[in-house]
């Protein structure tokens, strides 16, 4: 039986994971709303919120006046450092369409990792506790932490100022009228670039307090990003993109949730989230508080033409796939098994580029398709005992039929509400992979899916590799250069034309988004027998994002970006890695040089190249 | 499928009704469209034309009322079933697919008319690309083929989207503010153009339209709404002469030729 103290404390404690979730997602949906960039880098601004503030907190007095100065002086010095992003790195790229926005804030997340690695190392880092932040008080029996009621009482608090200084004063309302309509305000003659650049330091500002609070609980961890930027994304969604007062009903309706999910389910309790996040969008798809997006879409505003490859490429083409098939001959194992990894990344990134280019569906979590198909085919050898080729054909099965049903309510969706809802999803098939550990083997995984005996040395292998990836990737092309591809490229174009010419956009949405996730889990079934085992990471948020690297590197707009955008990445991760130790700022420094010299990706960006050499 | 005989008008509207929040968009308005007539839909801003065409083409479902093509009653179809009907549509602010070609454009109405959505295989380009060429020339965007619909100027957009709205051999043609947007000089070519596929195709023409010249140069008949009710039918002499409808006019600050 749960008791009424027990109950109490459930309360506070969801209280105060909801005031914790509060402060980071304000200063994100308030970036949102008025500079509408899907700032990836906020769990990172959080994480160096809880860093700075360790280091300036652990040298003042362990009192509360020198942890309130502590936590004020990490807000300024995270208003500094978001203030230096955004002029050093976003204002350069709002002119690029959003989706290269999100791969500069990929790019900060990537770099701050090693940044913060390098500053501080990779121990996790906790405040050490004086003994008021110890102190516990009695409540009906049950002991709660003193400092978490302070958290609880900050939350209304930050809520009222914030409202009041949006409602109250010029700078407020100008927020407020920019988050409405950016173009009125632009042709009002106000500087935009102030206002930019105060939003994004205040949004950053309240990052750094979510990050120090979180310090006295826990501690400063470099998984902490992540982790972050996904909740709060989450907070973010269900209350209303750009809505203050959503942010804090959402932050409310997850924090208790969670606080009594625990005691009610404990099993889902990595889900619960996320199923709640499904439910708020299928029932809402603009969030609790949120209305639809005006005009122009957010997300996916690509709009190049397409032209069928030139003759030069598909001979390159031609040139490269011969060149592939023949590497066996020259190349070790190991290279081979390098090779085998970039193949199903291509056709991995080639599934993805599917929906979110053509598509116009952005997926921030590809990798349950990966994975799904993945564990079809781990239990194909496992609960069936069926030969490699069944695995192989239940991985896109699996992947295809799943997505088919889930697809029904992602495609009423768009931009980064659709987005979120695969993320969602993804992030609910990874807890079951990582839950379940009857059917999955939880964290361990499942081993010993190894591949038939005629390919498994790493050379048949490659070659079995090489003939479905690149057998997928080309069908995959071909469906897009057919009518059905021009319908789905029609309706992410124009929908009201589409509509107007009686193309069945929806029906060719959600058939497209099967296919792309039929492809995606043939990927993660080749990858399954190449391994030889299954993990959860499969399906992490790490992975969904890699898939989006190697699409947005390469170019959106492109037929073969995703193709180089693949190679490149797990080429540039393979060479980075083995060069030094701090790859991940190499790469995101890449990342961000590419957006800043082509933001059509490396693929777009030799094609305008190409097309500037020979006048039309 | 004609059950109202070879005699019924291609569009017929009775007793349409469309409130929102309580205020009537659109309330009690009937008229009807003869094959090859050129029909005017005027009234100031708010008037409800805008309302009366989405129920036209299918995106609102309109409170009370009927529509009939060609004697059959299309009311509440989807935009999609109301185009396999014959009714083709262009938009006040233009709409294409900005990254294809001006001829992929047309193609995809055709592929859509001939049911060729639901291939996978063989390159789009190999379906119909003559037959929308065909469609280009008498619009005059045949030479603009190649081009990017995303970067054609504006006038061409709106020719693009009449050879785009003539695929499917429509006998309706819905146009919103067809020359909004463009400079005047324009104005009176698109409308020629309309005028004479209209007629040489028996297609029958529904248009909203701000421009008073182009209103009453080209409308064989002009329908004036205010406030939601059709005020007055007729030809344009009719309709200049009607104290109501320059009380409405007048009235609301604009002149004819004006806003």
């Amino acid at each position: 039986m749960v008791g009424g103290g027990q109950l109490l404390l459930s309360l506070l404690t969801g209280l105060a994971d909801a005031a914790g979730l509060f402060f980071v997602a304000s200063g994100l949906t308030v970036i949102f709303g008025v500079t509408r960039v899907v700032n990836f880098a906020h769990g990172s601004l959080t994480m160096l919120g809880a860093y700075c503030g360790w280091s300036l907190i652990s040298r003042l007095p362990p009192t509360p006046l020198g942890f309130a100065l502590g936590t004020l002086a990490t807000m300024v010095l995270l208003a500094v450092i978001g203030a230096g992003l955004e002029i050093g790195l976003l204002r350069r790229v709002y002119r690029a369409p959003e989706l290269f926005q999100l791969l500069a804030t990929f790019g900060v997340v990537l770099m701050t990792q090693d940044i913060v690695q390098w500053l501080w190392g990779v121990e996790d880092l906790a405040l050490r506790r004086p003994p008021w932040l110890r102190a516990f008080v009695r409540l009906g029996g049950a002991r709660f932490p003193r400092f978490d009621l302070i958290v609880i009482a900050l939350f209304p608090l930050v809520f009222l100022l914030l409202w009041l200084v949006f409602t109250r004063t010029r700078w407020g309302r100008l927020v407020r009228a920019a988050t409405e309509d950016r173009e009125m305000v632009a042709a009002l003659g106000v500087d935009q670039r102030l206002l930019f650049t105060s939003v994004f330091a205040l949004g950053a500002a309240l990052a750094g307090l979510g990050g120090v609070l979180m310090l006295p609980d826990a501690s400063a961890n470099l998984g902490m990003d992540l982790t972050t930027v996904t909740d709060a994304f989450v907070v973010v969604v269900v209350g209303g993109l750009g809505s203050l007062p959503g942010a804090a009903a959402a932050s409310l309706l997850i924090g208790l949730l969670q606080a009594f999910g625990i005691m009610l389910v404990p099993r889902a309790t990595l889900a619960l989230v996320f199923v709640v996040m499904a439910v708020v969008l299928v029932l809402r798809p603009n969030g609790l508080l949120g209305r639809p997006p005006g005009r122009g879409g957010v997300l996916g505003e690509v709009r190049a033409l397409v032209r069928p490859a030139p003759h030069v490429l598909r001979w390159l083409g031609l040139a490269a796939l011969i060149l592939a098939a023949l590497a066996p001959l020259l190349l070790g194992p190991y290279a081979l098994a390098v090779g085998t990894e970039m193949l199903i990344a291509m056709l991995f990134a080639a599934s993805l580029h599917f929906m979110m280019g053509p598509g116009g569906m952005v997926s921030f979590g590809h990798a349950a398709w990966f994975g799904i198909g993945a564990y079809a085919s781990a239990f194909a050898v496992h609960l069936l005992a069926a030969p490699m080729p069944v695995g192989l054909l239940l991985a896109p099965l699996a992947a295809g039929l799943i997505a088919a049903l889930f697809g029904a309510f992602v495609v009423r969706l768009s931009g980064v509400y659709l987005a979120m809802l695969t993320l969602a999803f993804a992030q609910i098939t990874w807890a079951i992979a990582f839950q379940w550990v009857d059917l999955t083997g939880g964290d361990n995984g499942i081993l010993g899916v190894w591949p038939a005996r005629l390919v498994a040395g790493p050379r048949g292998f490659y070659w079995l590799a090489l003939t479905l990836a690149v057998a997928g990737t080309l069908g995959l092309r071909a469906v897009l250069a057919a009518p059905f591809g021009y319908t789905l490229r029609g309706g992410r174009d124009s929908r009201v034309r589409a509509e107007a010419i009686g193309l069945p956009v929806t029906a060719i949405q959600l058939t497209a988004f099967a296919l792309s996730a039929a492809a995606a889990g043939l990927a993660g079934g080749l990858y399954a027998y190449a391994k030889g085992s299954v993990f959860p990471t499969y399906i992490s948020l790490g992975h969904s994002v890699d898939a989006l690297l190697m699409v947005l590197l390469g170019g959106v707009a492109t037929m073969s970006g995703p193709i180089l955008g693949a190679l490149a990445y797990t080429g540039l991760y393979d060479v980075l890695l083995s060069a030094t130790s701090l790859w991940r700022l190499a790469l995101g420094a890449a990342i961000i040089v590419l957006v800043l010299a082509a933001p059509e990706g490396i693929a777009g960006g030799a094609l305008k190249l190409w097309q500037r050499r020979r006048p039309a | 499928m004609t059950r109202g005989g070879p005699e019924a008008p291609v569009l017929a509207v009775a007793g349409l009704a469309k409130a929102f929040g309580g205020v009537a968009a659109v309330a009690e308005v009937s008229f009807a469209v003869a094959r090859g007539e050129m029909l005017a839909l005027i009234g100031p801003n708010g008037a409800g034309k805008s309302t009366c065409f989405n129920i036209l083409s299918g995106q609102i479902r309109p409170d009370r009322g009927a529509v009939y093509l060609n004697g059959e009653s299309v009311t509440g179809l989807s935009s999609r079933a109301i185009w396999r009907r014959g009714v083709g549509r262009t938009f006040q602010i233009t709409a294409t697919f900005a990254s294809m070609t001006v001829r992929e454009n047309v193609q995809m109405a055709l592929i859509s008319h001939h049911r060729r959505v639901w291939r996978f295989l063989r390159p789009a380009r190999h379906y119909f690309a003559a037959e929308a060429d065909a469609l280009l020339a008498p619009v005059g965007m045949q030479d603009q083929a190649e081009r990017a619909a995303g970067e054609l100027a504006y006038g061409d957009l709106k020719r693009l989207e009449l050879a785009i709205a003539l695929a499917n051999a429509p006998r309706l043609l819905l146009m919103d503010e067809p020359t909004a947007g463009m400079a005047p000089a324009e104005r009176g070519g698109l409308m020629a153009l309309t005028r004479r596929l209209a007629s040489e195709r028996a297609i029958a023409v529904l248009f909203t339209e701000h421009d008073m010249d182009v209103v009453f140069g080209v409308a064989d008949r002009i329908l004036v709404l205010d406030r939601g009710r059709l005020i007055a039918a007729g030809s344009g002499a009719e309709i200049r002469a009607n104290p109501e409808v320059r009380a409405v006019y007048l009235g609301s600050g604009a002149t004819s030729g004006g806003h």
